[in-house]
C-alpha cells in the first residue's frame, strides 16, 4: 500500500504551470461532480420518466377535456373535479374504500401475528408449512380471484357445493347462493380475497421481525417467572414494532391500490356497487379521461400522504446516512 | 444452555444457523401447534388444488357438482395453445425478461455507486428511491397511459419500461444492501495486487453480491409476470397480450372459459414457482431489506 502511495505522490506533488492547475482542477471537479451522474444517471432518468412524469401527465389531463375516446378538445379548468364530486356515486365509493382498506388491512394484520407466531415456532414439517404459506403470493392475484369467482358460482361453484352438503345453502341458482350477484355479500367475500392475499407478505415481514428478537431476553423473562402472555406483551410486542408498522403500511398501499381482486369478480359490479376509488377511476377511464384523470389525483394524494407516513416510521434518515 | 446458542444478528443467520438444541420430545402442545399449522397450510393451498382440479377436469364435467371429476383429462392443456397462448406466453417473457435486464442494466451501478462513494446527490437520490418504492402505477394509471400512448411505442417496450421502472427501486435498495455488507477492504486489497477496478468489481465483489443480485431480479421479474392493470391499460391487440391480460380475456361478456381459464392459470404459475424456490429463504430478507433495521 505505501509502495503505490510513494509512487503516485511524487507527480501530483510537482506544481504544474498555473494556467495547467486552474484547467485539470476545473476539470476534476466537472468530472467528480459528473462521475455520480454516470452511475446513477440512468436509475434518475427510468424513474423520472416512467415513476414522475406520469404523474405529471395525470395532473394535466385532470385539468384537460376529452371525448370519449380519448381526442383532447382543450382546457377544462376545474370542471373534472367538479364533476368528480357531483357523481351521486363518490360518497358511498369513499366509504367502502375506507371500509376496504381498514377492514382487510387489520384483520391481515392481527391474524398474521397469530400466525407469524405459530410459523416462529418448531416443529416437524415447519419448512413445507412454510412454503404452503407463500402460495397466494407467488400466484398472480388476478388468478386467486378468478378462483373464488369460479367457486362462489350459484350454480356449480365449489362454495356452493359445500354449503349444500352441509345443509346452509337450500337450493343451486338460487338469490341466496349468488353470493357475487349480491353487492354486500360480494364486498364481504372480496374482502376474504384480499385478508388472504395479503397474509403471505404480512406474516413473513413478521417472522423475519420475530427473529431478530435475541432469545436471551425470553429467558431472562422466565428466569424472572414472567408468563407466556406477560413474554408476548412486555418482550414480543414492542420489539416487532419496526416491522409490524413497515408491514402495516406497505399493506395499506397494497390494499388501496388493488385492482385485480375486484375486477377479476364483479368489474366493481353492478353498477359501481363494489367499486373502490381505484376501480372507479378504471371504469371512469373508459369514457370520462379528465374525470378518471381527478379521480387518480385525488388516490395519489392519499398514496403520497401513506408514503411521508412510511418515511417517517422508517426513519430515512438512518437508513441513508 | 445461553451459551450454547450464539444470538442471532439477523433474519437470515437466524433462519440457516445449525440447531445445536435437543430436540425435544413430542409434547401434546406440540401436537397441537403443528396439527395447527398443517391445517393452515392446506388452507392457503385449497384454492390453487381447485384451480388445478378445474383445469384438469372435462369440459363436459365442468356443471356437475362434485369436489372431483369422475375422469381426469388434459384436453385443456392441450387445446388452450390453440387459443393463441403460446403468443401471450412469450410475449409475457419478453416483458418480463427486458425489464429484468434493463434493472440489472440500471440498478447495478446505480447500487454500488451509493454504497461506496458518499457525494452531493447521494442523500437525494436515496430518498427518491425509498419513496418510489411505495408508488403502484395504479395511482398514476391515467397518466401512464396517455403518456405511453403519445410515444407511440409498442405496448411490449411500453410494458418493459413501466415494469422496469417500477420495480427498479426496490431493486437499488436491496442491492444497495448487499453491497454495503461486503467491505471495500476486498476490492482494494485485490487492487494492490494488481487487478484494475473492473477486474476487482466482477471477481470480487460481483460475485459476493451476487445472491442478492438473484433475488432482486426474480422479484422483478415475478413482479412484471404478474402485473395486470398496465398490461390490461397498454395492451391493444387481445393477440399480443401478455398472460394476464390472455387470461382475463377468457372471461366472456355472457359465459368464462373456465377450463382454459384456469389451465393457462396453471401454466404461467409454474414458473414462478420454480423461481420462488431459487430465492427460498430470501423472501423476506429481500422484501424488507433496509426497511427494518
Amino acid at each position: 500500500m505505501s509502495e503505490t502511495v510513494a509512487q503516485t505522490r511524487p507527480e501530483e506533488v510537482q506544481p504544474p504551470k498555473r494556467r495547467d492547475r486552474r484547467r485539470s482542477l476545473y476539470s476534476r471537479r466537472v468530472s467528480r461532480a459528473m462521475s455520480p451522474l454516470l452511475w446513477i444517471g440512468p436509475a434518475i432518468a427510468l424513474i423520472g420518466v416512467v415513476v414522475l412524469w406520469p404523474v405529471f401527465v395525470m395532473f394535466k389531463t385532470s385539468f384537460q377535456r376529452f371525448t370519449a375516446n380519448g381526442f383532447y378538445l382543450g382546457p377544462a379548468g376545474w370542471r373534472n373535479f367538479k364533476d368528480l364530486f357531483n357523481e351521486p356515486d363518490l360518497p358511498s365509493i369513499l366509504i367502502r374504500t375506507v371500509v376496504w382498506v381498514v377492514v382487510v388491512v387489520s384483520v391481515t394484520m392481527v391474524i398474521s401475528l397469530g400466525l407469524a407466531e405459530l410459523f416462529n415456532q418448531r416443529f416437524p414439517g415447519r419448512r413445507v408449512a412454510r412454503w404452503a404459506l407463500i402460495a397466494p403470493w407467488a400466484a398472480s392475484v388476478l388468478m386467486t380471484a378468478f378462483i373464488f369467482r369460479w367457486a362462489l358460482d350459484p350454480q356449480y361453484g365449489v362454495v356452493n357445493v359445500f354449503l349444500h352438503d352441509i345443509g346452509v345453502l337450500d337450493s343451486f341458482g338460487s338469490n341466496q347462493a349468488d353470493w357475487l350477484g349480491r353487492p354486500d355479500a360480494a364486498f364481504v367475500w372480496m374482502m376474504i380475497v384480499a385478508i388472504f392475499v395479503s397474509l403471505p407478505f404480512s406474516t413473513y415481514a413478521l417472522l423475519a421481525g420475530l427473529q431478530t428478537i435475541p432469545h436471551e431476553l425470553y429467558e431472562a423473562a422466565r428466569v424472572d417467572g414472567a408468563t407466556t402472555w406477560r413474554m408476548y406483551r412486555t418482550i414480543t410486542l414492542p420489539l416487532l414494532r419496526p416491522a409490524f408498522l413497515v408491514a402495516l403500511l406497505i399493506n395499506v398501499i397494497n390494499v388501496f391500490n388493488s385492482f385485480p381482486i375486484i375486477w377479476g369478480m364483479t368489474r366493481g359490479g353492478p353498477g359501481y356497487e363494489t367499486a373502490t376509488t381505484t376501480v372507479f377511476m378504471f371504469q371512469l377511464k373508459q369514457a370520462f379521461i379528465g374525470e378518471s384523470a381527478a379521480m387518480s389525483v385525488i388516490n395519489f394524494g392519499l398514496v403520497i400522504l401513506v408514503v411521508l407516513l412510511f418515511l417517517k416510521v422508517t426513519r430515512w434518515k438512518d437508513q441513508v446516512t | 444452555m445461553t451459551t450454547a446458542v450464539a444470538t442471532p444478528t439477523s433474519a437470515e443467520t437466524a433462519a440457516t444457523r445449525p440447531r445445536k438444541r435437543v430436540r425435544r420430545p413430542l409434547t401434546l402442545r406440540r401436537l397441537i401447534l403443528s396439527l395447527a399449522a398443517y391445517i393452515i397450510a392446506i388452507i392457503f393451498l385449497l384454492p390453487y388444488v381447485e384451480m388445478v382440479i378445474t383445469a384438469l377436469r372435462p369440459p363436459a364435467e365442468l356443471q356437475e357438482r362434485g369436489y372431483l371429476p369422475k375422469h381426469w383429462d388434459w384436453s385443456n392443456f392441450k387445446s388452450i395453445w390453440d387459443t393463441g397462448f403460446g403468443t401471450n406466453l412469450k410475449v409475457s417473457l419478453e416483458i418480463a425478461g427486458g425489464a429484468t435486464l434493463l434493472v440489472l442494466i440500471v440498478a447495478l451501478p446505480a447500487a454500488y455507486y451509493t454504497a461506496r462513494r458518499k457525494f452531493r446527490l447521494r442523500l437525494l437520490f436515496l430518498v427518491l428511491v425509498l419513496a418510489t418504492q411505495m408508488f403502484q402505477p395504479a395511482a398514476m394509471l391515467v397518466g401512464i397511459q396517455r403518456q405511453f400512448t403519445s410515444y407511440g411505442l409498442s405496448p411490449t417496450w411500453s410494458l418493459i419500461l413501466v415494469n422496469a421502472g417500477f420495480n427498479l427501486a426496490f431493486a437499488v435498495w436491496i442491492l444497495n444492501a448487499y453491497f454495503s455488507s461486503i467491505p471495500s477492504e476486498l476490492e482494494e486489497a485485490a487492487m494492490v495486487d494488481g487487478t484494475s477496478r473492473v477486474g476487482a468489481l466482477s471477481r470480487i465483489t460481483l460475485p459476493l453480491a451476487l445472491p442478492g443480485i438473484v433475488t432482486a431480479l426474480i422479484f422483478t421479474f415475478i413482479a412484471a409476470w404478474n402485473e395486470f392493470i398496465v398490461a390490461l391499460t397498454l395492451s391493444g391487440n387481445p393477440a399480443n397480450a401478455p398472460l394476464t391480460v390472455a387470461i382475463n380475456n377468457y372471461v366472456g361478456q355472457y359465459s368464462v372459459d373456465w377450463g382454459h381459464l384456469f389451465a393457462g392459470s396453471v401454466i404461467a404459475t409454474i414458473p414462478v414457482i420454480i423461481l420462488f424456490a431459487v430465492i427460498e429463504g430470501k423472501v423476506v430478507g429481500g422484501l424488507t431489506a433496509g426497511s427494518i433495521k
